[in-house]
């Protein structure tokens, strides 16, 4: 195997059309990937390419393009579960995104499993895609959600999981927080709440872009994520579960290509992982999402995760130094993924927003889909700035200088 | 209409809003909110004989929604309330005279918005 070297972030750059782009006369500085990527060439290309010479519906087609059509939507699902080293690529099931993944797990598992009375524990910091569809089915079913808090650097507070795991069904918590940063550390949690008898759902969209993420190693339960956050196209993700669980779980969606044999008052379902993969596929989209795969894994998931690490370090050293600034989430980088959030005083973050864009930098302003955390944090909002493969420490100055430009505006 | 979203007379609302403050004995308490970016107003309203006889407001969020509810607060004070029922949107951005994105219009707009749901009760505009 040949040692992977570091990322060149200029020569990463160059894969990335959109990158080119100029905004007010200025290069694009695009600091929100944690919202979503940009799209190599790669993954634009292939996608065009599917569309001009074979697209067609897949799995059922005898004819040539049919079968390439399905050849390459499969083959993208083997090389998504190598990437994530899943037992078997029956485990992978492709949905729309993250929420989707986390709503199957709740209309199907969630459903059967979950009972009055029963107990369903999320953290703090949830999005709320992993927030709102517990309410709902807590709702519906008469169980109660509880919270694992925070502490005021946006870690959790590990030495309650014990206590608070007791009598829990089901642990459902972010990999890493889309807002604060904040690596957890999805590994021991999860062996705790195993002894404790509760499965474990993990949120992985802020990961799976950003780290090597190993199925076998963390040995959770559910595990989801979106194609759109690591170089992949909107409208596919992924929900991988344990193979047992899968197949003990009543279907999804229902209609074609989830259905063995149907007759007028019953049906059987499909073998996994198509059995909760109803209707024509997003077929562009998981062939995109293969591409994204191979890209990311060219360029070394430690080596994505080395680069995050470093420009992370580097601006929360130079963001501390304007006047006033709060910063949310670990100090430490080691255990701080490419997302810091921020709060200027006398400077809301959407005004913030609005004057950087002016020298065509991208940062996200606003909750971040995680109200509840805003509420804890005391804020009605910050502004984010997260990182990618494609960023470089002078981005991180031109924001700073944004920063500064934008103190004098409201001096 | 100016490009400069953060002209002079729109921070010194901001930073000096014109009629801020509870209105104690308000005939009319209005909140309204923009859960998307956390910006939020109370509307005071008191009645004179079919007239608006005093606003005031109080809030938080960005320059944009509270120099606009502070622009709307001189611009509505003494109007016969049966016309501000029907308050045009579009006079308060003119007022504003900025250009507003798409991804800003609820900040700019969520004063006027709240002043059409406390007097009519809801926030359907007539125009």
């Amino acid at each position: 195997m040949i040692e992977a070297r570091a990322i060149n972030a200029t020569e990463v750059r160059a894969d990335f059309p959109i990158l080119g782009r100029t905004i007010n006369g200025k290069p694009l500085v695009y600091l929100d990937s944690a919202a979503t990527s940009q799209k190599p060439a790669v993954v634009i290309d292939i996608m065009d390419d599917y569309y001009r010479r074979y697209n067609a519906n897949p799995h059922r087609g005898v004819y040539t393009i049919s079968e390439e059509a399905t050849a390459a939507y499969e083959s993208a699902r083997q090389r998504v579960a190598t990437f994530i080293n899943a037992a078997s690529v029956k485990e992978v099931i492709f949905t729309r995104n993250t929420t989707e993944a986390i709503n199957l797990v709740r209309y199907t598992w969630g459903r059967v499993n979950i009972r009055s009375g029963d107990r369903i524990l999320l953290t703090e910091m949830e999005h709320h895609s992993n927030l709102v569809p517990w309410q709902l089915l807590a709702r519906e079913v008469g169980a109660t959600l509880e919270f694992l808090r925070i502490d005021d650097q946006g870690l959790l507070q590990l030495d309650e999981l014990e206590a608070r795991l007791s009598g829990v069904r089901l642990l459902a918590i972010t990999h890493q927080s889309n807002t604060l940063g904040t690596i957890n550390p999805i590994k021991a949690i999860t062996a705790a709440a195993h002894r404790a008898g509760a499965l474990v759902l993990i949120d992985g969209a802020q990961a799976v872009p950003h780290m090597p993420v190993d199925m076998k190693d963390l040995d959770v339960d559910f595990y989801a994520f979106s194609g759109h956050k690591m170089c992949g196209p909107t409208g596919i993700g992924v929900l991988w579960a344990r193979r047992a669980l899968l197949e003990a779980m009543p279907p999804f969606l229902a209609g074609g290509d989830m259905i063995k044999r149907v007759k007028l008052h019953e049906a059987s379902w499909n073998d996994l992982p198509w059995k909760f993969e109803a209707g024509t596929p997003s077929v562009a989209e998981g062939i995109g999402l293969g591409a994204a795969v191979d890209y990311l894994t060219n360029l070394g998931m430690d080596q994505v995760r080395t680069h995050e690490r470093t420009l992370v370090d580097y601006a929360l050293e130079k963001l501390q130094d304007i006047p006033g600034i709060v910063i949310y989430g670990p100090r430490d980088p080691e255990i701080h993924g490419g997302a810091i959030s921020f709060t200027i005083p006398d400077i809301h973050p959407h005004d913030l927003a609005t004057l950087v864009d002016r020298d065509a930098i991208a940062v996200r302003a606003g909750h971040h889909c995680t109200q509840p955390l805003m509420d804890r944090l005391g804020v009605p909002a910050t502004t984010r700035a997260s990182f990618y493969i494609y960023n470089q420490p002078g981005e991180v100055d031109q924001l700073v200088i944004g920063i500064q430009k934008a103190q004098k505006v409201f001096a | 209409m100016s490009d400069d979203l953060y002209r002079e007379q729109i921070l010194e609302h901001y930073k000096n809003p014109h009629h801020f403050g509870e209105l104690p004995d308000a005939d009319i308490t209005q909140e309204g909110d923009n859960p998307l970016c956390g910006d939020v107003i109370t509307l005071y309203l008191k009645l004179d004989d079919g007239k608006l006889g005093e606003v005031s407001f109080r809030g938080r969020g960005c320059a944009i929604s509270q120099a606009s509810a502070s622009m709307l607060t001189d611009m509505i004070v003494g109007r016969p309330v049966a016309e501000l029922k029907s308050f045009p949107t579009k006079d308060l951005l003119e007022e504003l005279g900025i250009q507003i994105s798409p991804a800003r219009m609820k900040c700019a707009t969520l004063s006027v918005n709240t002043l059409r749901v406390a007097l009519n009760g809801d926030n359907h505009e007539e125009d």
